[in-house]
């Protein structure tokens, strides 16, 4: 395996600031892209006045991570968070590395790094302060931003010795020792939140929010239908409406996630464009897309689970022997919907374009990718491009695509010189989204007198062209249960679609997991045993099973699911007629999660969860506890909206629901009052909190729908089997 | 024509259409972003602020029809971030991606200014019009209890302890 090194570079700033920066790089790196040298202008700058500014690179969505990773600086640095500074880097990944945020990788791909960072800076500050006092570095420590000699009683700031401590040489990296975890003074703590007396005051940090003067704000119309193409418009009279400056169509470059085709109006102001697009009229060419509907992959789907699957995607033994001859087996489909992001600031960028130079400040979760788009689309050099990450109002996938970035870019290289913005309302945002792709399941399987479920057959009816899946809608060969069982076969038949689809939250998780672990549950009712039970031994002994990418920790998944039957008083409580306790696990994202619900469903099928416990194992340390938690809880909330009422449905090629009436997310009255939430700290590096809390809420609360009522979810949402929130 | 209103306690002319939404007026015109566009509709909160003390949907007011009232936005709230609810907020690290949390906070004040003492429930009811993608009700629901704790005399980190 190839491993990691580490490049650091320390240098001195006019005025006296010592700056540290550092990049992590593969031992050997890769032929192509070799990295430049480093400019050590990232992540640390000591002023001389002790103000320590750390650049948050990772773009900010709500996760957390811009107060995250500086703290992990700050803990090997031992600063006084009081004197530290935190400011959002622009795009520059020859500098910062990798600045994308998804999947939950932001942690665990900074880890390392920062903690050597931090602790190199420190050694460096050291070093200076000993060879000023003469004395021993040993005999230093640091407190609060200050080296001390604790023999002599000096004491000198970081500020103070910053210039000199630039001035060394590197230390040799074998010298440099990050902390041992049990003397965090900063990771573990829940540090105040960047930003967040801005976000109490309604201060102008959002994307949304940022303006330049002289600038013209955009609408833009795209073809309902996904890959039509505007072929006129009114745009003479939309051009004579109030205050608009600008209307004009863009042919787009036939690939919807880059450019679609539509018509830009731009005015003085957003809402005089957004006016005028009441009067505009378009005659588009639909395209072939329009004979697509929900009804119409539904019906088909019906007809291809009576057909053999078209390929398949792992067979371990004979499952379909094992199931013909089985005494009690379970045959069941499910089936979930298109569902969109629906973060809550719609999408919005903006973008200027001056003498063949494009500068952009957009909400991006993949602001490199983003930057590659618009270079291609808009015939630019990619050094001829700017980008400046503003927060974002949620993220949850939605981000990770840069179509309004893109959009935005071509609109101002169209109005030279002006900087623009573009923002869409909030039925262009749903209208328009890269979907979490529906699915269907086919699910058979047998278990044994004793408890072992004997045999697993999933006819997975999904998305796409041949055995190619469209983004995000496939399973991989190694999802849970593979490797798990004997006799054990995914195989999958796919439906083409020119619907949009992309990661949400949890990807391919979010909707997998729930199969699954509804379907354990009922292969554990079929056996007769306690769901809790039948999976633990179904996890089996406490071992690493599968190999490679497909590797799962039995022993962490045992831990989390035991703990949380423990604090769920799993078994041990009296429920009342009407309530049922359900429970679900899931790995995804590096992280362990068990989840168990308690639910109230009364004869009109009115559901309330009363309360939900996680349990969770993403490592060795929780860097930010409240924000963790917060995290959980989320994800568990959305789950739920995921479960109840979100579905995303194709009329003659578009999408049929536009706002938040028709694609509902839980209300305050509809949260679990309570949600408690459990760490098991394990020797892992820690990784990421944003997903994998997901997965396991919507088992865990169908599961204990059935233990409640009897009635098994197998359609998602919910509502379309009649169920609502109490 | 202009429109007069009173905005966060000073007299505010604009000369805008009659039906342009306050919304856009404030983010657009006078510059106070802190109030959020999130759906358009009335459905999520985000645009919430006071007229004449009681939370309205800005999104769906047309300017005129605020002439001569009393408007306050979150930037009228306390400029300083002094409000008990903004403080409580604070205290439990209640956002995530913080984009709800003006509205939030402004049907919170509106509740607050009526009830000094709301249940679970007077909180679910004030708070039903406000969305959280994020999911962060149950810090909101614990951060109005804390607030209302703090109107009461307590610090924040002890009114948070007392719990
Ligand atoms: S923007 Fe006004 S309620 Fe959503
Ligand atoms: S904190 Fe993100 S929408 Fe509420």
């Amino acid at each position: 395996m190839n491993s990691r090194r580490f490049f650091l570079r320390v240098s001195l700033l006019s005025g006296g600031a010592m700056l540290i920066g550092g990049h992590e790089a593969l031992a050997q790196p890769p032929q192509r892209g070799q990295a430049k040298p480093l400019d050590p202008n990232a992540f640390v700058k000591i002023a001389p006045d002790g103000v320590v500014t750390l650049t948050g690179k990772n773009p900010e969505m709500g996760q957390g991570i811009k107060t995250a990773l500086p703290m992990i600086l700050a803990e090997e640095l031992d600063l006084d968070w009081k004197m530290v500074r935190v400011v959002q880097g622009d795009l520059d990944e020859v500098k910062f590395g990798s600045q994308s945020a998804g999947g939950s990788r932001s942690t665990p791909n900074n880890w390392d790094l920062l903690r050597r960072v931090g602790a190199t800076a420190r050694l460096m500050l050291v070093q200076a302060a000993a060879n000023e006092w003469n004395v021993p570095v040993a005999e230093c420590s640091t407190e609060l931003g200050k080296v001390y000699h604790k023999a002599s009683g000096k004491s000198v700031a970081y500020g103070e010795i910053a210039a000199k401590a630039s001035a060394l040489p590197m230390p040799n990296p074998d010298q440099v020792k990050p902390k041992e975890s049990k003397d965090y003074k900063i990771i573990g703590k829940s540090m105040p939140t960047i930003d967040l007396p801005a976000m109490v005051t309604g201060k102008p940090i959002y994307s949304i929010d940022f303006k330049l003067p002289g600038m013209l704000f955009a609408v833009y119309e795209k073809c309902p239908v996904f890959g039509g193409k505007a072929v006129s418009a009114n745009l003479d009279e939309i051009r004579k409406m109030p205050r608009v400056t600008h209307a004009f169509i863009v042919e787009g470059n036939g690939d919807v996630s880059s450019l679609a085709s539509g018509v830009a109006i731009v005015a003085e102001k957003w809402w005089y464009a957004n006016e005028a697009r009441k009067k505009l009229r378009v005659v588009w060419e639909e395209g072939p897309t329009v004979t697509h509907t929900s009804v119409g992959y539904n019906a088909k789907a019906a007809e291809l689970f009576n057909a053999k699957p078209a390929f398949a995607i792992r067979k371990d033994g004979d499952p379909e022997a094992v199931i013909a001859s089985a005494a009690k087996k379970v045959d069941v489909k499910y089936t979930f919907p298109f569902i969109s992001h629906a973060q809550l600031e719609p999408g919005n960028c903006a973008a200027r374009y001056v003498d063949g130079k494009l500068e952009v400040w957009a909400p991006s979760q993949t602001p490199g990718r983003g930057l590659q788009m618009a270079a291609l689309a808009l015939s630019l050099k990619p050094a001829d491009i700017t980008i400046h990450q503003l927060r974002t109002g949620g993220g949850f996938g939605r981000r990770l695509a840069n179509d309004y970035l893109v959009e935005a870019s071509w609109i101002a290289k169209q109005i030279p010189n002006t900087p623009i913005k573009l923002l869409w309302t909030r039925e262009d945002d749903m209208r328009h989204d890269f979907y979490r792709p529906g699915g269907y399941q086919h699910m058979r399987g047998a278990v044994d007198d004793k408890g072992n479920i004997t045999a697993w057959h999933d006819h997975f009816v999904s998305f796409g062209e041949g055995e190619k899946f469209v983004p995000s809608s496939n399973i991989s060969p190694g999802e849970f249960p593979a490797n798990f069982l004997q006799n054990f076969a995914v195989e999958a038949t796919l439906i083409p679609t020119a619907v949009p689809t992309g990661p949400l939250r949890a990807p391919r998780s979010n909707s997998l997991a729930w199969v699954i672990h509804s379907f354990i549950d009922e292969l554990a009712y079929a056996a007769g045993k306690d769901p809790v039970q039948f999976r633990l031994n179904l996890l089996g002994e406490p071992r690493m099973v599968g190999k490679g990418m497909e590797s799962y920790d039995a022993a962490r998944m045992r831990a989390v699911l035991e703990k949380a039957a423990e604090v769920s008083g799993w078994g041990k409580r009296k429920l009342p007629k009407g309530t049922g306790l359900g429970v679900g696990f899931h790995y995804s994202h590096s992280g362990y999660f068990a989840e168990v619900a308690e639910v109230s469903v009364d004869a009109q099928k009115r559901v309330k969860v009363n309360k939900v416990w996680a349990v969770g194992d993403v490592g060795s340390e929780i860097i930010h506890p409240s924000s963790a938690k917060n995290q959980v809880e989320g994800a568990i909330i959305d789950g739920l909206s995921e479960m109840m009422n979100q579905e995303i449905t194709i009329d003659k090629g578009h999408t049929v629901q536009s706002n938040y009436h028709q694609h509902q997310m839980v209300r305050m009255k509809q949260a679990p009052p309570e949600i408690e939430v459990h760490f098991v700290k394990s020797k892992n590096s820690p990784t990421g909190l944003g997903e994998p809390p997901l997965p396991p809420l919507l088992p865990a609360v169908a599961n204990a729908i059935f233990a409640a009522s009897g009635i098994r979810v197998r359609t998602l949402p919910m509502a379309k089997e009649g169920f609502k929130w109490a | 024509m202009a429109i007069t209103m009173t905005l966060n306690g000073k007299a505010v002319s604009v000369d805008v259409p009659q039906n342009m939404p306050l919304l856009w007026v404030l983010r657009d015109e006078l510059e106070m972003c802190g109030t959020k566009f999130g759906c358009g509709i009335g459905q999520c909160g985000a645009c919430t602020v006071h007229q004449d003390g009681q939370p309205i949907r800005s999104c769906l007011t047309p300017v005129a029809s605020v002439a001569g009232k009393k408007i306050t936005t979150i930037e009228g709230l306390s400029p300083e971030g002094a409000h008990a609810l903004q403080k409580a907020w604070m205290e439990l690290d209640v956002p995530q991606c913080g984009y709800c949390q003006a509205g939030q906070l402004m049907s919170a004040a509106a509740l607050l200014a009526k009830n000094s003492n709301p249940t679970d429930a007077d909180i679910e009811n004030a708070m039903d019009g406000n969305l959280c993608r994020c999911g962060t009700y149950i810090r909101i629901k614990k951060a109005v209890h804390l607030a209302v704790r703090m109107l009461n005399g307590s610090s924040p980190s002890e009114a948070n302890n007392n719990e």
